[in-house]
């Protein structure tokens, strides 16, 4: 692992930049700028796909970089949440998966090190992302047949190793499995993640990120938080956490519930609040700043940014509200077999 | 703290190898079945379940994959971990890629060499599962001790230096085989077992034992009487020497404790190895056993030659199980229908069963046990009258109660008790659980067409959310009558609070022998009228009693009470000081410490059987039910310590404090500049004679400003963790009984749980009484200094203290208890209040406060009066 970022870990909490999605929309672009010059006659539409414009608009997604770096974010994601084969396939792009990776994983890591170097104390890092995809390999699309997948384990893994080997290439300094729904997926990645490494002979650290879905408390494939932890454990990760779905207030006791028994770092990115009337994220930052500064002196948090909804303002909010406030410490977790099905199952040695 | 040894039970029944019925649906490709099968298994306590379809007319890959991905989309099922099953690493590797969860791989082994081993080790670790790894190496499997010990010890070495494998995820099994086969050879094979456990437990640190205990005493198939014996010989010893997970069918084993003396001693030769002729005299007597149930040998079988109606009602009235299916089926089948059983036989017993209650000759236990038998009859029956219900109408009852606990409240246990007393009596009950809002009330007594409603609640704050579903029955216009029923509920309460909210009948039922007599006579139509009129005069009466006795009653300004507060002379005395300040949580306290300091007195009384104990136990009228009863709670609460039924968590705290008023100020330390809480205590408002006080808790603690350094303390204990798995499973099997035993033992444990943390406060947290030595009827009687009031009891009745007294306690972290909207603990077997060590410090009740006290209280607490007044509407004029 980066000692950098070994070293930043234990001296302070993290700050993780805000929503790409969010500072996309405000440039209301239309088909023909997503499409740009290279995918001009491309036989399907492709506005929506936010990815396609690490090709086509790279200054847009550096210019949102260098606005959450400059609004305190030590860490940002690539533009690769959906660059996946089985995602890209909604608009034809499957072949691009890889280049897409590796170029997300690039611009990221070309405004880092701008910042890094303007900036030598402050060190800036390059989270390489692999997203949900579109499908989910425990739950069955079908009522009707529900042994039924439309995708397998074998897929995903090749889907994310392909990914995770464009996000290395690119310069990524960590990879994250984020905004996980269903748990297997996350353990093909996990899987992908062991085998690609190994034949790259290069291992970088790996954030895991679920996503407790509503006030179930739950993933939308029904596990717990516990649950979850223990099932992709064996990852050996940098952190473990949640975004999306909820926000702060309704995160916290999901976040409390890992950062007992998680011994690794623990993440949170929430989403600014519970959507209004109108679909929209509006909690403020200083609303927001304000519930997670708590957390943090809760001792509950390592890493922090915000998910759908977050703008550079919320992310200069959070860094303010945190900053100085010890990160949390990483517990002695007892050696016990700890399984799990939908719920935690723990044996205690006697 | 001593952890107690944990056995895992891993479920066998969806093993094709293990089980013929699972075997041939999955054959048949009857999937659906199949599922039934895993879901039994886990409804009946199996923590894992094993799934193995290694079949060779079977397309074991297929198979595997599809049973999995069914078990995802049911909840009830996949919320255990599973142990995927097979000798084919093809199927072990197909089954890993379809399991969200941490499973178990069964097994891998040295048996195809090294280079497989670690390569197949390093996959699992990689898919994320723990493993089975067997003691099977290229010579073959372990038979000795020495053997297995050897391949366990190699293994290990290889997984966790060579395929980098956690070791605490290491299951070794390290072969059980069958003993007492005739061949010598095969006399040590337990012992073997058990002694190599021992060793490998001790050196591979973290590591686990498992093993398929059926095996053991494969050579007395067909005699299952003497093969539950042996396995619970084997699994006694095997545990005590460090086996703690096994492959075991729950049904096929006996309390290791109630098999027959003679039966154990030769099982016990057999499975130790303790004399060369053990197989041969275990075989004398095996003959003797076999379709027997071991324990009810000397049982008086006589009625079962009687005929089939005649010994449905005997098993009726004296709640016996055993039979209770096949007597069923034999009735079913000389009646035409099915439901002709229910009408004929089975409520011609419960007659006779509610007719000996009526007359007092049978107790609540005893009824309790026969709605066992009943529901158990009935549920085998159910399919049958589903099947016919085409040509038959529905059941007729004497009518349909709807109950509930409402919302808020967590407590039902004499809700169940009397749900069960109604349904003896032929009622059909509509059972809404606990803390049930009055929307779903309303709502399911409207689709279900009940005729009554019945209303139960423990805690106080329950009575205000009685009155409140009766305004809302007013508004939505019903008609039908309200029964109303709990520990805090009363006649003056329902008439004065209740009644006056709703134009129809709500009437209070003091215990569960009279909810019969209320119900029958609210739906008879001969004598509804008369009865309504009764109670309505009565509580009219109630009422003008109760408007009276307002007037009447002299009560005295707060001012002047504040003048009569209980002296306590201050000057000389040093308030003592706890050995620590700050929290001290309890994880998983031993449940066998508590035991000795239950309290049985009130747990006869929750089965309404009056008297004190252990007089009780000797008595004239009940002394023999009690003493059954008495016999059936040890049983049980020995197997919640054996079994792990329940977990007790605590946590306790103590806190620099001064009175301040009626007020009690927490510091955050001992230099007492900053303030931590502030605990509002209330004070008696009645008149005293000369020489007595008007007492309130702040009385207690010493007055800020005299340079005392005084403290408080508090704590949150509970019994109740995880009961509701053990309470579903009791549910499933419609057996109330254990189900209501269960409960009243858990909340007992629970009050044991706080004396006993009492005594270790008074004798060491806060240590003011290092040398009490007490009996448990002084304990009971309180023979000690300090107290241990509760928020919403006499003494401090206002339950909305809680809150605060659990963050200061963080309880819901440290002791896992959280509260409701109500104020009322989950799990319901908790118990919390206060600590105050003055040695003059002693139980009171606050009774009725004036305005002048409510609006000075809302004041100090900074709250509104009218919620202040919701709160503490009991103790308001």
């Amino acid at each position: 692992m980066n000692p950098k970022l070994k070293e930043a870990l234990n001296n302070r909490i993290l700050i993780l930049d805000g929503a790409m999605g969010t500072m996309i929309q405000r440039h209301r672009l239309d088909e023909a700028a997503y499409r740009g010059d290279r995918f001009r006659d491309w036989p399907r539409d492709v506005k929506g796909n936010n990815d396609l414009l690490t090709l086509t608009q790279p200054d847009i997604i550096k210019d949102i970089h260098g606005q959450y770096f400059a609004a305190g974010a030590d860490m940002v994601e690539s533009n690769s949440f959906n660059s996946t084969r089985v995602s890209q396939a909604d608009y034809g792009m499957e072949e691009l998966a890889f280049e897409l990776n590796r170029e997300g994983a690039k611009i990221a890591r070309e405004v880092a090190d701008d910042f890094s170097s303007r900036e030598p104390d402050k060190p800036r890092f390059v989270v390489g992302t692999l997203g949900p995809t579109s499908r989910t390999a425990s739950l069955s699309p079908d009522v009707n047949n529900p042994a039924f997948r439309n995708i397998s384990f074998d897929e995903l893994a090749e889907n994310y190793g392909e990914s995770a080997r464009g996000l290395i290439e690119g310069g990524a300094d960590i990879i994250m499995i984020e905004t996980i729904f269903d748990t297997l997926n996350a353990k093909a990645a996990i899987f992908a993640l062991k085998k690609t490494f190994a034949e790259m002979n290069r291992e970088l650290p790996v954030m895991i990120s679920g996503t407790i879905t509503d006030a179930s408390g739950r993933t939308l494939s029904g596990q717990t938080a516990e649950a979850f932890w223990y099932s992709v454990r064996h990852a050996n990760p940098l952190s473990i956490g949640f975004n999306c779905a909820l926000g702060a207030r309704d995160l916290r006791q999901h976040i409390v519930s890992v950062s007992k028994i998680a011994d690794c770092y623990v993440s949170a990115h929430p989403n600014a609040g519970l959507p209004n009337e109108m679909g929209e994220y509006d909690e403020s930052p200083s609303d927001m700043a304000g519930q997670i500064k708590e957390w943090a002196t809760s001792g509950l948090l390592n890493i922090v940014g915000g998910c759908c909804g977050t703008e550079p303002a919320h992310i200069t909010a959070i860094a303010e509200a945190v900053s100085g406030i010890s990160p949390r410490r990483i517990p002695e977790i007892d050696r016990h077999i700890r399984l799990a099905g939908l719920e935690p199952f723990e044996v205690i040695q006697q | 703290m001593k952890k107690s040894p944990i056995f895992i039970n891993i479920g066998e029944r969806t093993n094709v190898t293990g089980s013929a019925r699972f075997k041939k649906l999955i054959m048949n490709g009857d999937f659906a079945a199949a599922l039934d099968v895993a879901r039994q298994q886990v409804e009946a306590g199996a923590q894992i379940i094993d799934v193995n379809m290694d079949e060779a007319m079977l397309d074991s890959e297929q198979a595997m994959v599809t049973f999995l991905n069914l078990i995802a989309s049911e909840p009830d099922i996949s919320r255990v971990p599973v142990m995927i099953d097979s000798s084919k690493w093809s199927v072990i590797e197909a089954g890993l890629k379809c399991v969200q969860g941490k499973a178990v791989v069964n097994s891998i082994s040295l048996k195809e060499g090294r280079e497989a081993f670690i390569h197949r080790a390093r996959l699992i670790r990689d898919y994320g599962a723990a493993a089975v790894v067997m003691a099977f190496d290229e010579q073959g499997q372990a038979d000795t001790m020495a053997r297995k010990v050897e391949i366990c010890t190699n293994s290990y070495n290889i997984l966790v230096n060579e395929a980098d494998f956690p070791p605490e995820d290491i299951i070794f099994d390290p072969n059980i085989f069958a003993v007492a086969t005739g061949i010598e050879e095969h006399n040590n094979y337990s012992v073997d077992f058990i002694e190599a456990t021992r060793i490998i437990k001790q050196t591979l640190p973290f590591c686990h034992i498992s093993g398929g205990v059926s095996n053991v005493s494969f050579s007395f198939r067909g005699n299952n009487p003497v093969r539950e014996a042996m396995h619970s010989v084997f699994l006694y010893h095997a545990i005590a020497a460090g086996m703690d997970m096994g492959i075991v069918n729950a049904g096929l084993i006996t309390v290791y404790s109630e098999i027959d003396d003679d039966l154990r001693m030769r099982v016990e030769d057999v499975i130790l190895n303790r004399r060369a002729d053990a197989t041969d005299r275990l075989l004398e007597i095996a003959e003797k056993y076999r379709g027997e149930k071991g324990v009810q040998i000397t049982e008086d079988l006589s009625w079962r030659d009687k005929p089939v109606t005649e010994r449905l009602s005997h098993a009726l009235v004296k709640g016996i199980t055993t039979y209770i299916d096949e007597d069923t089926e034999e009735a079913r089948q000389q009646f035409d229908a099915a439901l002709e059983v229910i009408e004929g036989p089975l409520m011609d017993g419960m007659n006779i069963v509610g007719d000996l209650f009526g007359s007092g000759q049978m107790f609540l236990p005893q009824v309790v046990k026969s709605a066992r038998v009943m529901k158990q009859a009935v549920a085998w029956l159910l399919p049958f009258i589903e099947q016919e219900k085409a040509k038959s109408g529905d059941i007729s009852t004497k009518g349909k109660i709807l109950m509930a606990t409402v919302k808020g409240d967590v407590h039902d246990i004499g809700k169940n008790i009397v749900g069960v007393v109604l349904q003896c009596n032929n009622y059909e009950i509509v059972d809404l659980g606990v803390m049930v809002p009055y929307e779903k009330i309303l709502k399911t007594a409207l689709e279900e067409k009940v005729d009554i409603i019945g209303l139960s609640g423990l805690i106080t704050p329950s009575l205000e959310e009685m009155a409140q579903v009766a305004s809302e029955m007013q508004r939505e216009k019903f008609t039908i009558p309200v029964m109303i029923g709990g520990a805090t509920t009363s006649k003056v309460h329902t008439a004065v609070k209740i009644a006056p909210n709703y134009t129809h009948p709500v009437i209070h039922v003091l215990d569960a022998s009279r909810a019969v007599g209320v119900a029958s006579n609210l739906l008879s139509e001969n004598l509804k009228e008369d009865y309504v009129a009764k109670v309505a005069n009565e509580y009219q009466a109630v009422r003008d009693r109760h408007a009276r006795g307002k007037k009447t009653k002299d009560r005295i300004s707060i001012g002047d009470c504040r003048d009569n507060k209980f002296p306590i002379d201050w000057t000389d005395y040093t308030p003592p000081k706890p050995s620590f300040l700050g929290l001290k949580s309890f994880a998983e306290y031993d449940l066998g410490q508590l035991v000795d300091y239950i309290d049985w007195t009130p747990f006869f009384r929750t089965w309404e059987l009056a008297g004190n104990y252990p007089k009780i136990l000797k008595d004239e009228v009940v002394g023999e039910i009690a003493s059954n009863l008495f016999r059936d709670a040890e049983a049980m609460l020995r197997l919640i310590q054996d079994e792990g039924w329940l977990t007790a968590r605590a946590v306790i705290g103590f806190w620099p404090a001064n009175a301040v008023g009626d007020d009690v100020t927490l510091y955050t330390d001992d230099s007492r500049e900053k303030i931590l809480e502030t605990v509002p205590f209330l004070r008696q408002q009645i008149r005293k004679r000369e020489g007595s006080y008007n007492m309130c808790l702040a009385d207690y603690i010493a007055p800020e400003g005299m340079g005392k350094a005084d403290y408080l303390g508090g704590f949150a204990v509970t019994a109740g963790i995880g009961i509701e798995d053990k309470l579903k499973e009791f549910q499933a099997k419609f057996d109330d009984f254990n189900d209501i035993l269960l409960k009243s033992l858990a909340d007992r444990l629970a009050e044991a749980f706080a004396e006993h943390m009492h005594e270790m406060v008074r004798r060491e947290y806060w240590g003011y009484a290092p040398d009490e030595r007490l009996t448990n009827e002084e304990l009971v009687r309180e023979r000690y200094d300090g107290i241990r009031p509760a928020p919403g009891y006499p003494a401090c009745p206002d339950h909305t203290t809680k809150p605060e007294l659990f963050t200061l306690l963080n309880a819901t972290e440290n002791a896992g208890i959280i509260l409701t909207d109500s104020m009322a603990m989950m799990p319901a077997s908790s118990v919390s209040g206060y600590y105050f060590s003055h040695p003059k410090a002693q139980y009171f009740g606050i009774g009725k406060i004036g305005e002048d006290q409510v609006a000075d209280y809302a004041k100090r607490r900074g709250l509104d009066i009218a919620y202040v007044k919701r709160w503490l509407a009991s103790n308001i004029v």
